[in-house]
């Protein structure tokens, strides 16, 4: 019962546009009105060996398209509509795509292998299709009777596709152990079919996390390994470009099995990098990167720590290798490509090299230095600039890793070479001396160096070099931004009242507004790079300078009304508008925040608020549908620093607030403008009350949607709790909506993370907000309205023993919960009494808080237990 | 897997600045703390009218209540070195959780995690310390425990974060051990738990390799120092029997943990301790007070007693184990020229000569430790205080030491070389008092 779609499908690639659309519009027609019978079209069209292969490509991928999408909500929607399909025609479809494998047509085998990988995907997990793997072994053939190459390699590609998509827990360990068999036999040197080896191994590169049983077994392990390194040697580069691929995987997954193989590994890894092409020597290079990865981590883990019966594995692999890796990464330094640094996105050995001796330094730390400074030494005047460069960056790539005491005497003797370098003729010496004085300045510039690079003497010469550099080409001005960024920063935290720096800070500004004016400014992200300094120089100034950033405040609002003028005609002009404007907003958040600090320059803000205000409404309302972020980020800063003054602006900002609060597709602005209520809240105090109706709607409809990104979910219960207290006894309408959806949320958190740590982190955030929640609720119902928490008192008591309990709890969360339970002691008094009494497990959490190195925590937990003591005692 | 140049993921080459999610976190962070002071603010102004907690676990260490304070009535408050024969290596003068020192006030918590001098510090003051006996507490049938003591080094032993420690008397490390304790070794359930931790008493027998726990202050990260010892053994034998801690030794787990057995402090409970098989060597006899909390510091609610019978070492012995002819002690120097033992207030035994003292001004100051022999005079004792000592000085002592000696230990030596304390003298009191329940 299947429909003829061939002509539509042929028609939908049509050249003619309009012929294009009504195909589209006839398949969409289709696929409403009769999903099941459009889906066994399709598969119908990708089966028949006598349809044209364009239709039988695009047949395929529409299907795989009604199985699969990228947004989560809608692919949970997709899986459910396929899964509520008659099982007969299921299975039909399903014949047909395993028919399809078969096909010569390549376009119709390998779409076919990519849908059955999207069915199994939702099918396996559900324990259906259970003889899916079986089928497609089968496909494999014997030594007896063997099957044609080309289902072999469609068959093999499957299998991968089919590990990409599930978890390794939906497959058993027999049928892993028979897809690792069916890949390692397709990978091996018998086979003499270079195509189905390569699927083979791509295959490979796909099931390598199901084979945690495999690698435990030394002699399972051995051949799997065998079996890769032999692939690496193939004649077909793209074989063993697939096969490194599988080793760098395998560098990470099973990095604690590696010891036994590394001597081999270096050897094969080093050849490819020196002899291979770029490809295969890239992924050579990647291996040592992703050992370094595992390293690094591992150190991190344990801190100074380490001892023999550490549970995770660090075999110091790098250290080992040394002698003979950084000669190698040395090499690949001086393989640059003439403008490589003007791509964006660019990527070649040298690169790859230069990362990775720069993961090697952070591996290793001080043993780098005396393998890398006599290569540096040697080349860095030398007439090829190839050499200049790589020696180059070469040291700026140790710059981390090594300690202070082996990097502060180096740095010091290099230091006015690199200023001179920045008058080399040749631009990507120029770029990398950038990059290394931005290093510099990173590592070894600050208020924890003991002996400063930077100093009263070089400062001068530092500024007159970084002025001249940032008139550079874009790409060297913006390494030249990256410098001055850090050279700030070096001086940021200081409590003084005036900085080394202060004496520069005019000119540093100056230049950084001249070179994002620059006409060529959108090149090399200069533009961007250059605001972004600017915030930093702000943010790192002191008071002396608090005049200069005062002049530079009518300036920033002068550009950001000119960007309301610019002629908006195309996508890209509105791009444009919007980052400009992204940045200056920016940098006038970053002003009214460092002055509204100061007592002296505060009054200055209030002076503009009137005209910063209209400015940034203007700013809105240049776009239709969406709030700009940083324009709401700026508000917010401007909120807390007018205070109840910010009331005159409420009536017109209010739709806008709104706006950004029904945003949910862009989860940041809607994050970011949650937090902006809670500037408003504090700010305004129960001014706000007129505009809480519409607020708290949004903010329900919000955490009701399946659509919201979870992270806007905990700020928006810590919104509950700043709304609350501020309208006090007003937020009794609405708790009968909110406490349901902190109640549901308790208990979603209460389930605990296992081993994710992004879940647990996760909910702990959302803890967070739903106890900031449950504070600012007492707290404001406190004196009036007490009795209305009363029923919620045991569950809110429940929730904080669970979280007492559990081990992954964080800081932010144990003081959370402390103050809750303060404010449930002191908001419901004798009511919650009996409840205290009963409860076993809060007294020595509270205990333990106070022993706390937190002063605040400790206070708190003083408190929460003085009070408690007194209702329990009464 | 199409665009085989691809920049691999996370991969960045000369990576550019990127300011905007610092922007964001500033804004984050100021819209925080913005909350939580203001929720502060509006606690703290509650907490203006309740007086200052006094809940605190730990700052009740100190207090006896009523009760055991009329019992103890006839013991002097005194501080000692615990067991005799480590006499040179461990007396110290040890401070209650109140001491002048800043570590004091970290709690058990995040003193697992300290490292160094400063877990020294904090770990030497951490041991509960039996007076000596020298006197036999009424109703002892009734209130109290007693145990065979190992003889040993005195460790608290700490497992938290997958490892588990164990530190002598001066803090320091003894060993550093995976055990079968909760969180005493890295498994995959214990290695994020921090607050899961178990902090044991026990005494380190070398030729067994075995830790014999005589005292449990924390389980599972759930504090037992404010539990009497009665509930406290309750939990030692009923908690390391189901966890399996007291199992055998294996590869990874070398040291053995074991339980000394604890008897009801009466006439067949005593003889047990005193003679009974143990699988170790005896150094006297420890008595424990059921209703005592585990305190800081010295107490009189845990004694010790030895004889020549139960210990090896009942009176004091030098490193190589001979018995000095006169008894040695430690006092301290004070301001007017007197010298005194550690207690609080310290006990005066003599003082030196002010001719001496201004000859030697350079050398010897107060609060310095000297070193005396108690000559053939002896002590004049009333009211179980020394009045009168005959002592003779001999020199600085040991630099290693911390403090003086107490007056229990002063006293429990000179009578072990006069007129001992005897087993008998204790099972008459243990008699007695069965007579007096009888009545």
């Amino acid at each position: 019962m299947a429909f003829e779609v061939t002509q539509i499908l042929l028609n939908a690639q049509s050249s003619d546009g309009a012929v294009r659309r009504t195909a589209e519009e006839n398949l969409k027609q289709f696929q409403e009105q009769n999903f099941p019978v459009f889906l066994l079209s399709l598969a119908h069209e990708l089966a028949n060996n006598e349809k044209p292969p364009e239709s039988r490509k695009l047949a395929g991928l529409i299907l795989k398209n009604s199985l699969d999408a990228k947004d989560a909500s809608r692919k949970a929607e997709l899986a459910q509509a396929w899964i509520s399909l008659d099982n007969a025609l299921k299975s039909q479809i399903k014949g047909a795509l395993l028919m399809t494998l078969s096909s010569p047509v390549k376009d119709a085998s390998h779409t076919a292998a990519q849908v059955i990988a999207k069915v199994a995907a939702i099918e396996l997990p559900l324990r259906e299709w259970p003889d899916l793997v079986g089928s497609l072994l089968s496909n494999m053939g014997t030594p007896q009777a063997q099957k044609p190459p080309g289902l072999k390699q469609a068959t093999l590609e499957t299998l991968g596709y089919v590990c990409e998509e599930i978890s390794p827990e939906v497959l058993a360990q027999e049928q892993v152990n028979s897809i690792l068999t069916a890949v390692v036999q397709g990978m091996n040197t018998s086979e003499t079919n270079n195509d189905v080896r390569l699927a083979a191994t791509r295959a490979l590169y796909n099931a390598l996390d199901f084979a945690q049983n495999n690698f435990d077994n030394e002699m399972e392990r051995d051949y799997i390994m065998r079996v890769v390194c032999e692939a690496t040697l193939s004649p077909d580069v793209k074989i063993r470009q697939a096969a490194f691929e599988c080793l760098v995987s395998i560098s990470s997954t099973y990095y604690s099995k590696l010891s036994p193989y590394m001597g081999d590994l270096f050897t094969i890894t080093s050849k490819a990098v020196r002899e291979d092409e770029e490809g295969v020597a890239l992924q050579a290079l990647e291996f040592w990167s992703s050992i370094c990865d595992e390293e690094i981590e591992a150190q991190e883990e344990y801190g100074a720590e380490f001892s023999e019966d550490s549970e995770v594995p660090y075999f110091k692999f790098i250290k080992q290798a040394l002698p003979a890796l950084v000669p190698l990464l040395l090499e690949t330094l001086t393989k640059q490509e003439e403008n490589q640094d003007q791509e964006e996105g660019a990527w070649n050995l040298s690169m790859a090299g230069g990362t990775c001796l720069g993961l090697v330094a952070r591996t290793v730390g001080d043993d780098i230095v005396p393998l890398v400074m006599p290569y540096v030494q040697e080349n860095i005047a030398k007439p090829d600039w190839k050499f200049r460069e790589a020696a180059t960056y070469a040291f700026g790539s140790i710059l981390e890793g090594p300690s202070l005491e082996q990097l502060t005497p180096l740095v010091q003797v290099a230091f006015n070479f690199m200023l001179n370098a920045m008058k080399d003729q040749n631009t990507h010496v120029k770029d990398t001396t950038a990059w290394t004085l931005r290093r510099i300045f990173e590592f070894l510039h600050g208020p924890n160096v003991d002996v400063p690079v930077v100093n009263q003497n070089n400062l001068s010469v530092i500024v007159e070099v970084l002025s001249e550099g940032i008139k550079d080409v874009p790409n060297v001005a913006e390494k030249i931004c990256g410098a001055i960024y850090f050279l700030a920063q070096g001086y940021e935290g200081t409590s003084e009242p005036s900085s080394p720096l202060s004496p520069y800070i005019q000119g540093i500004i100056q230049m950084l507004l001249a070179s994002a004016d620059r006409e060529d400014a959108n090149e090399s992200r200069l533009r961007t790079s250059a605001y972004e300094t600017l915030n930093e120089v702000v943010r790192c100034s002191t008071e002396d300078t608090a005049p200069v950033i005062m002049q530079l405040l009518p300036a920033i609002l002068q550009k950001l009304n000119s960007t309301l003028d610019m002629p908006v005609l195309s996508s890209e002009d509105r791009e444009k508008q919007n980052e400009l404007q992204a940045s200056l907003c920016g940098v006038l958040q970053v002003i009214i925040q460092k002055l509204s600090a100061l007592e002296i320059t505060k009054f200055g803000i209030l002076q503009c608020a009137d005209q910063m205000m209209a400015l940034l409404l203007r700013v809105f309302s240049c776009r239709n549908a969406t709030v700009h972020e940083e324009a709401m980020l700026s508000i917010g800063a401007l909120a807390y620093a007018t205070g109840p003054e910010f009331a005159k602006y409420m009536q017109e900002f209010y739709k806008y607030l709104e706006m950004g609060l029904q945003n949910f597709e862009e989860y940041q602005v809607c994050a970011v403008t949650v937090g902006v209520v809670g500037d408003l809240c504090r700010s305004l105090d129960d001014k706000i009350l007129p505009y809480c109706d519409g607020i708290m709607t949004q903010l329900l409809k919000d955490l009701s949607s399946s659509h919201l990104h979870r992270s806007v979910k905990p700020p928006i219960f810590s919104c509950f709790g700043d709304i609350a207290l501020a309208i006090g006894e007003n937020f009794e309408k609405y708790l009968a909506y909110a406490m349901p959806m902190l109640q549901t949320a308790a208990e979603v958190s209460a389930q605990g993370g296992g081993d994710d740590d992004e879940l647990i982190d996760y909910y702990n955030q959302l803890r967070n907000g739903i106890l900031e929640a449950y504070s600012g609720i007492m707290q404001g119902f406190k004196n009036t309205k007490a009795e209305l928490m009363v029923q919620y008192a045991s569950h809110i008591l429940q929730f904080i023993e669970s979280i007492c309990d559990d081990p992954h709890r964080d800081d932010a969360v144990t003081k959370s919960a402390v103050g809750v339970l303060g404010d449930l002691a002191d908001t419901l008094g004798s009511h919650v009494a009996i409840l205290f009494r009963n409860s076993s497990s809060y007294q020595g959490f509270l205990q333990e808080c106070q022993a706390s190195d937190d002063q605040q925590l400790k206070e708190t937990a003083d408190w929460a237990l003085a009070i408690i003591s007194r209702i329990v005692s009464q | 897997m199409d665009n085989r140049l691809a920049k691999p993921e996370g991969r960045v080459h000369k990576r550019t600045i990127s300011d905007q999610q610092k922007r964001r976190d500033i804004a984050l962070k100021r819209q925080s703390q913005g909350r939580r002071d203001l929720q502060h603010h509006a606690r703290q102004l509650v907490s203006l009218a309740v007086p200052p907690s006094s809940s605190s676990v730990f700052e009740e260490h100190g207090a006896v209540t009523g009760h055991q304070e009329a019992e103890a009535i006839d013991i002097q408050s005194s501080e000692s070195s615990v067991f005799g024969h480590e006499v040179d290596v461990v007396a110290e003068k040890v401070e209650g959780w109140h001491g002048d020192q800043e570590e004091d006030a970290i709690g058990v918590v995040e003193a697992t995690r300290l490292k160094g001098t400063k877990a020294r510090e904090w770990f030497k003051h951490q041991f509960m310390i039996p007076e000596w006996m020298v006197d036999v507490p009424s109703h002892l049938r009734k209130d109290w425990y007693v145990m065979a003591r190992p003889s040993g080094e005195r460790c608290l032993v700490v497992s938290s974060n997958g490892t588990t420690v164990s530190r002598l008397r001066n803090g320091c490390i003894r060993h550093c051990f995976p055990s079968a304790l909760p969180n005493g070794s890295r498994t995959r359930e214990s290695i994020a738990a921090s607050q899961v931790f178990c902090i044991l008493d026990c005494i380190y027998h070398e030729p067994q390799k075995t830790y014999y726990i005589i005292d449990m202050m924390c389980w599972r990260g759930y504090s037992l120092y404010d539990c009497n010892y009665e509930f406290r053994h309750f939990w030692i034998t009923s908690k390391l029997e189901e966890t399996g801690v007291l199992g055998p030794t294996s590869k990874f787990h070398r040291y053995q943990f074991s339980i000394v057995p604890v008897f009801e402090c009466g006439k067949a409970g005593f003889q047990a301790a005193y003679d009974g098989d143990v699988p170790f060597e005896r150094d006297g006899c420890l008595f424990l007070n059921r209703h005592a909390h585990y305190v800081l510091g010295v107490t009189p609610l845990a004694l010790l007693w030895k004889d020549p019978v139960s210990s090896r070492y009942h009176v004091d012995t030098d490193r190589i184990g001979n018995v000095p002819a006169y008894q040695q002690i430690v006092l301290e120097l004070q301001d007017d020229g007197t010298v005194a033992t550690c207690d609080q207030p310290g006990v005066v035994l003599g003082s030196m000569p002010q001719d001496f003292l201004l000859k030697n001004k350079e050398h010897l100051q107060a609060g310095m430790l000297l070193k005396f022999t108690i000559g053939d005079k002896g002590l004049s004792i009333l009211d179980g205080k020394p009045v009168t000592a005959d002592i003779h000085y001999q020199g600085l002592a040991n630099r290693f030491r911390a403090g003086a000696d107490s007056v229990s230990k002063v006293l429990f030596q000179y009578a072990a070389r006069h007129c001992p304390l005897a087993f008998s003298d204790i099972l008459a009191a243990i008699e007695a008092s069965d007579d007096e329940m009888d009545i």
